[in-house]
């Protein structure tokens, strides 16, 4: 069989379904990062609320709460576990492809151009992935939390847990480590978006590159004063 | 006159695919810094040949840089350690005396090893058959003036159209991924006028072969782009993607039967 018939039956043979095909899984990784880079912004900016005190704090949660008469926040909720699902989803089967895609490595293969962050996404990722479920065991329904007090009727004490939750330093320093994965993870995924949605342009190069930088530093360090003003004595 | 070198060689030697291979040392004794670095490998196989022994097996033709058939890993890096140079191209000057130099072959599930550091790169003629081509009427050409071109899409068409098909991008990219090669050349037709017609199933029809033969996908690293000897830069994938999205969006799935008249 000629070289050209081969290539025309691998092709029928594998189809042309968007989520079969590498770069469609790479997009929905890419749009589903979106969602959840948009998603730790926003968390990141409410909860400067931190800052302005207990009542300024428990009213943001009973906000949250009854958004659409407490229909909102189940809306955010389906999309975040939609787009968390499809990541983790794309991730694992692109991962498994590029594994084996070389079955034999190099004896010695030297990096020249891929930063600590591009080489450890799997690794931010599964990190991320483990301290997202004890955060919400943490924080949001209290299984973990040795002194968590309910909401009760309309009544929120997002601040009391919030302070307490990080008066333990073993869970702040698990906060932090799981920050700076975070922006590991951000500083390569901001950036690596851009690349796989297309947007490259010599024009704006540097322009993408400074985005993902300093929404990373900006979202990290903010994240990271939470736990830090706790256990200062800042917040109390 | 410069010194002469005299290096160590641990070579990967497999007798066929389905061997096992394993790395062997040779010495090269006596190196002009002059060499080019297949050259140095010429007499280190005169010797293994004078000696009884097999020489080492590697892929090789035109020797100036152009054909893209050279290929082995050196020292951890496609092509060695300079950039925009192939193997061919590559003087064992680049090298200090003494040193210890591993060459291994281009390492992807898609290229099988045939022999030593030789590598079976057929994978890369059927994703070109999949797509990487323009369908015209055979016959005299038209005036070259009959089609304006914008000089910028000329240019970029020329850099992409640049890709020899070595397949250090692969050999570099930690994921073993086709995508460089790949949108090298989809860009190179998808930036011209003549390449227009099948833009769009060309980029389906490649990705789909790319896949088919079961390269990696991109993570973003960059090492492709610096292993590549012809300079084809990343932008290139990142157009590839956004054909590729907007062919996705607005295919049509073929008519059966089709319609009378």
């Amino acid at each position: 069989m000629s070289v050209a018939e081969q290539s025309i039956a691998g092709a029928e043979a594998r189809g042309h379904g968007f989520l079969a095909s590498s770069v469609g899984r790479k997009i929905v990784m890419a749009a589903s990062g979106i969602v959840l880079f948009g998603f730790v912004t926003v968390h990141m900016i409410g909860n400067t609320q931190a800052y302005m005190g207990a009542k300024s704090l428990n009213a943001y949660a009973e906000f949250l709460h009854g958004m659409l008469h407490g229909g909102g926040i189940w809306i955010f909720r389906a999309v975040l576990l939609t787009a968390t699902g499809l990541h983790v989803w794309s991730a694992t089967t692109l991962t498994l492809d590029n594994l084996a895609a070389r079955p034999v490595g190099y004896r010695a293969q030297q990096s020249v151009a891929s930063t600590w962050a591009s080489r450890t996404m799997r690794w931010s990722g599964v990190i991320l992935a483990v301290f997202i479920v004890f955060h919400l065991l943490h924080l949001t329904t209290g299984q973990l939390h040795p002194a968590f007090k309910a909401p009760q009727g309309h009544e929120y004490f997002a601040y009391d847990n919030f302070v307490s939750g990080f008066k333990v330093p073993a869970v702040a320093a698990f906060y932090i480590v799981a920050q700076l994965c975070l922006g590991l993870h951000m500083w390569h995924g901001v950036w690596s978006f851009t690349q796989t949605l297309g947007l490259s342009h010599p024009r704006y190069e540097g322009l993408r590159r400074n985005f993902a930088t300093g929404l990373t530093l900006l979202v990290v360090g903010v994240n990271i004063s939470y736990p830090v003003a706790v256990i200062t004595g800042f917040i109390h | 006159m410069s010194k002469h070198l005299n290096l160590t060689l641990h070579v990967w030697r497999q007798k066929n695919t389905s061997c096992d291979g394993k790395f062997v040392e040779y010495p090269a004794e006596n190196v002009s810094p002059d060499m080019s670095f297949l050259e140095m490998l010429d007499v280190v196989n005169e010797g293994l040949i004078r000696k009884g022994e097999d020489p080492i097996t590697f892929d090789h033709d035109c020797r100036e840089g152009i054909c893209g058939t050279c290929s082995m890993v050196i020292n951890g890096r496609p092509h060695g350690p300079k950039e925009r140079t192939t193997t061919c191209q590559l003087h064992m000057r680049s090298f200090q005396d003494g040193e210890s130099i591993t060459l291994e072959p281009w390492r992807a599930e898609a290229f099988p090893v045939l022999r030593d550091l030789m590598v079976d790169r057929t994978a890369f003629d059927r994703i070109i058959a999949a797509g990487g081509f323009i369908s015209v009427p055979t016959g005299s050409p038209q005036d070259a003036n009959a089609l304006p071109i914008p000089k910028e899409n000329a240019e970029l068409a020329m850099d992409a159209a640049a890709c020899i098909g070595c397949g250090a991008c692969v050999a570099a990219c930690p994921n073993a991924s086709a995508m460089l090669f790949v949108s090298a050349k989809i860009n190179h037709l998808g930036q011209l006028p003549q390449g227009q017609p099948e833009r769009y199933s060309r980029v389906r029809d490649m990705i789909a072969q790319m896949d088919a033969e079961e390269f990696g996908t991109c993570t973003n690293h960059g090492e492709c782009e610096i292993a590549c000897p012809k300079g084809i830069k990343m932008e290139n994938i990142a157009r590839m993607n956004r054909d590729f999205l907007k062919a996705s969006l607005t295919y049509r799935p073929a008519v059966v039967g089709g319609g009378a008249g």
